[in-house]
């Protein structure tokens, strides 16, 4: 039970993972640690530095998907997110952290074409996954055609939940979820915009779907 | 003055880097041989710590140093006061000490090699506490009401005698909840020393002063701190001031001797990042039977922290708003065991309209008068709080544009008299306002021998388009098109801008920029050929003679119509307009987009936001994105946009009044007026929630 503990702690309010096949905490009970060595830090004025970590003991994944159609092939800590592999091994950042509990959608990429929070999901689990990201969707400088349509109809202000926002028309017009303004709200509603550039965004899929 | 650029609908010069991913966020500055570190919260409301078990945490794979009060370094902790700080009161000093103020305060930091490892470190991390109850309810008895050295009352007349002699009168209280400000992208900074000099790129709407700040915590010149900033995720005022996060950031990159990246979880976002404080406030109106105000009193209480006074103009509006010959205003603040609130999308003004313009609704309902023609029986033709002219009014025609276009004489005037099957509806009314403010700011302007205009102020840019219309404006300035200037933004060493906040960018920066484009044209003329780059720097303000002479706000009029489903109690914006006197509109793409950005925001405020604290220790109880509600797409209702013509030569020299905060402001009350011309319930206290719709 003090795993339990140690993941209401660590990760908030609820452990939504725990409620899948193979969750973050059954991965985390078979890895012990993650891989680097580190150095024993210089000491700062009158700070006393940590004591000398113990060497890595970890059970690393081994893990090979395509993202935005380069194939990776990666040694990685089985703990790790995939939204976090993206952003701090990958240097993928234009995909968003911005809640880490799947509740706000600016994590959201294509894998294997369907759209999913990254957050939610571990890197491990997703071996032969072809992944999409922002950075994949112009191709030879060509923006797609929902990115332009998102220039165009003031989809966004901030642009930080853009990638997602973007990313989830997508997959929303693939799914066939864009019939209507009703429906393209329903569908696109979970993906938060703090700002409000909802019209927009609602403008913006609906054009992007009528030119599909 | 015929404009080229100016008041056209361009597109933002930024959006192909937002749209593919290319926009730099703070975290995103990724260093090589970087460490990440990841605060340690405080689990008790109040108190002191007994104890930290370090040892066990600091041998955890991974991890490089373990920071706490035990061994953090002593900073410097110089005096700073920004312009954006409490003016009464000290920052929290981080790591420095074992008390516990408030609950989710900083109490250790973890720095590791990886995010992982320090996550994990983090929660494994044992502390100890000797806990108190701590006073987190600004009802609660035992907080004890101050009176702000910022000094806020008005008062003009005899408005009690007033109010006991007034044929019509009537009295109520206003309970709005706490709100965090909950922008899409996290607190971050990314924190790099090269000897005694720091590079911070951090999240900021002021990157000046957290360049000033930092220099005066770690007690080093200012010149050795350099913060960058040039996207910002949202902000909506908590990234104003330079919070404990950006110091801890800087202290793990100096003790580790690493680049250090420090992002805050969402939950940590309700801590220590500040918060729209609660209020709470009474009016008391007195009326003739013909609807003509006589007595106006206003008093509102604020949450603020034990350690500085946080204020706001919470009840400054009623003292211009509407005409009446006798009205006093209080402002009150209830010191509680809370982190420090800060502004928040129309800070004051949004809870301050609310209970007045709740009020004067109510009092149309008692008078029998119709809602707009109440507030223009009372509209006032000077400031009767300072005795000035405004440099311009236009909230009549604001009234007038709306109701035409919302059809607001269709709207049958008694509560509880329109249904759609077997919702009922509603359409209630608000006015909005907000000061049109204008602080110094300089700009530099280069013309390149290549013909590109390059401009560089130290502004930032959290989504209203700062990138955009400023460009727009040295474009105009000029004489250039649009893609021959490069303006840059979101570096302290920039020539200087104030906060960007208060609506007040535009009439700030914008002002700056011209003046600057005008200087390096007359510049040009003295000096027609040269390979050199012409270059010019301004500084500009607002003229104090002008503003001595008038009162200076923007006004607007916000209409919205609810569906409430009298079974369930749920309550749907259906429609909203809001009209707005807001000076020259620099870009109308922009501008409603920001403007209905905003008024989506009040739907929040009036229907969903609310930060709700456990009464034993102060945590914030719903700390995340699925408890802590926000619109979504689906709960937005068909929302237009407009602005009256409105020519105001006294405001500054573009005729600017600014609009993130008005944009706010009317829309709670508008949908608070609705609900109760639907149901016939007058609902106080934000957000109306679906039990308050029981037997509606």
């Amino acid at each position: 039970m003090s795993d339990d503990k140690y993941w209401d702690d660590a990760r908030g309010d609820v452990d939504i993972a725990s409620t899948r096949a193979l969750s973050r905490r059954s991965v985390l009970q078979l890895a012990g640690a993650v891989t680097a060595s580190t150095t024993i830090p210089e000491a700062f004025a009158n700070t006393t530095p940590a004591a000398a970590p113990t060497p890595a003991a970890a059970i690393a994944a081994k893990v090979s998907f395509s993202v935005n159609g380069v194939r990776h092939s990666l040694e990685l800590d089985p703990r790790q997110s995939l939204l976090d592999v993206m952003r701090e091994r990958l240097e993928l950042t234009g995909t968003k952290k911005g809640c880490n509990q799947g509740a706000c959608g600016a994590c959201t990429i294509l894998v294997n074409g369907k759209r999913i929070v990254s957050c939610l999901t571990l890197a491990a689990m997703h071996s032969g996954a072809e992944i999409t990201t922002i950075e994949g969707l112009a191709s030879n400088g060509d923006l797609h055609p929902v990115q332009e349509a998102f220039i165009k109809h003031e989809g966004f202000q901030c642009g930080y939940c853009t990638p997602g926002q973007i990313i989830s028309a997508v997959g929303c017009i693939a799914e066939g979820h864009a019939g209507s303004a009703e429906e393209i709200q329903f569908w696109m509603s979970g993906n938060i915009c703090r700002c409000g550039a909802y019209p927009g965004i609602c403008a913006a899929v609906a054009d992007a779907a009528g030119r599909n | 003055m015929t404009m080229n650029v100016i008041g056209k609908p361009v597109a933002r010069v930024d959006g192909r880097d937002k749209v593919t991913g290319r926009a730099l966020y703070a975290a995103e500055f990724n260093q090589s041989n970087q460490a990440y570190a990841v605060i340690v919260n405080a689990t008790v409301g109040l108190g002191r710590i007994t104890g930290i078990d370090q040892a066990a945490v600091a041998k955890m794979p991974g991890v490089l140093s373990v920071l706490s009060h035990l061994n953090a370094p002593k900073l410097a902790y110089r005096p700073h006061k920004g312009s954006i700080d409490p003016k009464t009161g000290e920052r929290l000093h981080v790591l420095q000490d074992e008390a516990v103020r408030f609950h989710g305060q900083p109490v250790a930091l973890i720095v590791a090699e990886t995010l992982d490892s320090a996550e994990r470190a983090a929660a494994a991390l044992r502390i100890t506490y000797e806990a108190q109850r701590p006073i987190i309810d600004i009802a609660d008895p035992d907080a004890r009401a101050i009176v702000p050295e910022s000094g806020r009352d008005h008062t003009r007349g005899d408005a009690e005698a007033a109010f006991a002699n007034a044929p019509v009168n009537l009295k109520a209280s206003y309970d709005i909840a706490r709100e965090n400000h909950n922008p899409m992208e996290p607190h971050a900074t990314v924190a790099v020393w090269k000897g005694d000099k720091l590079t911070l790129w951090s999240k900021s709407q002021y990157v000046v002063n957290e360049q000033a700040e930092i220099a005066a915590i770690f007690g080093i010149p200012l010149e050795n701190v350099q913060v960058i900033c040039p996207f910002i995720g949202g902000a909506f005022g908590t990234s104003l001031r330079t919070w404990s996060h950006v110091t801890l950031a800087a202290m793990a990159a100096r003790v580790t001797q690493r680049p250090v990246k420090l992002a805050l979880t969402r939950k940590q976002m309700f801590f220590t990042t500040g918060h729209r404080p609660r209020t709470l406030q009474h009016v008391a109106i007195g009326a003739t039977q013909d609807g003509k105000l006589t007595s106006l009193i206003h008093e509102g209480t604020g949450e603020t922290s034990r350690y500085e006074q946080f204020s706001e103009a919470l009840v400054a509006s009623s003292s211009y708003l509407v005409s009446c010959p006798n009205v006093t205003t209080r402002y009150r603040l209830a010191a509680l065991d809370t982190g420090t609130p800060v502004f928040m999308r129309g800070p004051g003004e949004a809870s301050g309209v609310f209970a007045l313009e709740s009020a004067l609704d109510e009092l149309s309902y008692k008078l029998n008068i119709d809602p707009i023609e109440l507030r223009r029986r009372n509209e006032p033709k000077l400031d009767e709080g300072v005795n000035k002219p405004f440099s311009s009014r236009s909230l009549i025609r604001c009234y007038d544009v709306g109701a035409e276009r919302f059809q607001w004489l269709n709207r049958m005037p008694q509560p509880r008299s329109m249904l759609d099957g077997r919702l009922r509806i509603g359409i209630g009314v608000a006015s909005a306002t907000y000061p049109a403010y204008q602080a110094q700011s300089s700009a530099r302007v280069r013309l390149l021998a290549s013909g590109i205009a390059e401009v560089e102020v130290a502004a930032s840019d959290m989504g209203p388009g700062t990138y955009t219309s400023m460009t727009q404006v040295a474009a105009e300035t000029l004489g250039l098109p649009i893609d021959k200037v490069r303006f840059s933004l979101g570096r302290s060493d920039f020539p200087p801008a104030p906060s960007h906040g208060g609506s007040w960018t535009m009439a700030s920066v914008g002002s700056a920029i011209r003046a600057a484009c005008i200087s390096v044209l007359e510049e040009a003329k003295k000096r027609p050929s040269t390979d050199r780059p012409l270059e010019a720097t301004a500084t500009t303000q607002r003229d104090a003679g002008v503003a001595g002479r008038f009162s200076m706000h923007a006004f607007g009029a916000v209409f919205a119509e609810v569906a409430i489903d009298p079974d369930v109690g749920t309550i749907r914006v259906r429609r909203a307009l809001g009209v707005y006197g807001a000076g020259r509109i620099i870009n109308p793409l922009l501008a409603t987009s920001q403007c209905t950005g905003g008024m989506i925001g009040g739907i929040g405020m009036a229907l969903m936001e609310r930060t709700v604290l456990d009464r034993r220790d102060g945590r914030p109880v719903n700390a995340h994105m699925a408890d802590y509600l926000m619109p979504v797409n689906l709960d937005t209702p068909k929302i237009e946009v407009q602005f009256v013509d409105e020519v105001d030569p006294h405001v500054n020299p573009l005729g600017v009044k600014g609009l993130g905060e008005i944009a706010l402001v009317g829309m709670a009350p508008a949908i608070a007026n609705a609900v109760f011309h639907a149901t016939g319930k007058r609902i106080r206290r934000l957000p109306i929630l679906l039990e308050d719709m029981l037997h509606a």
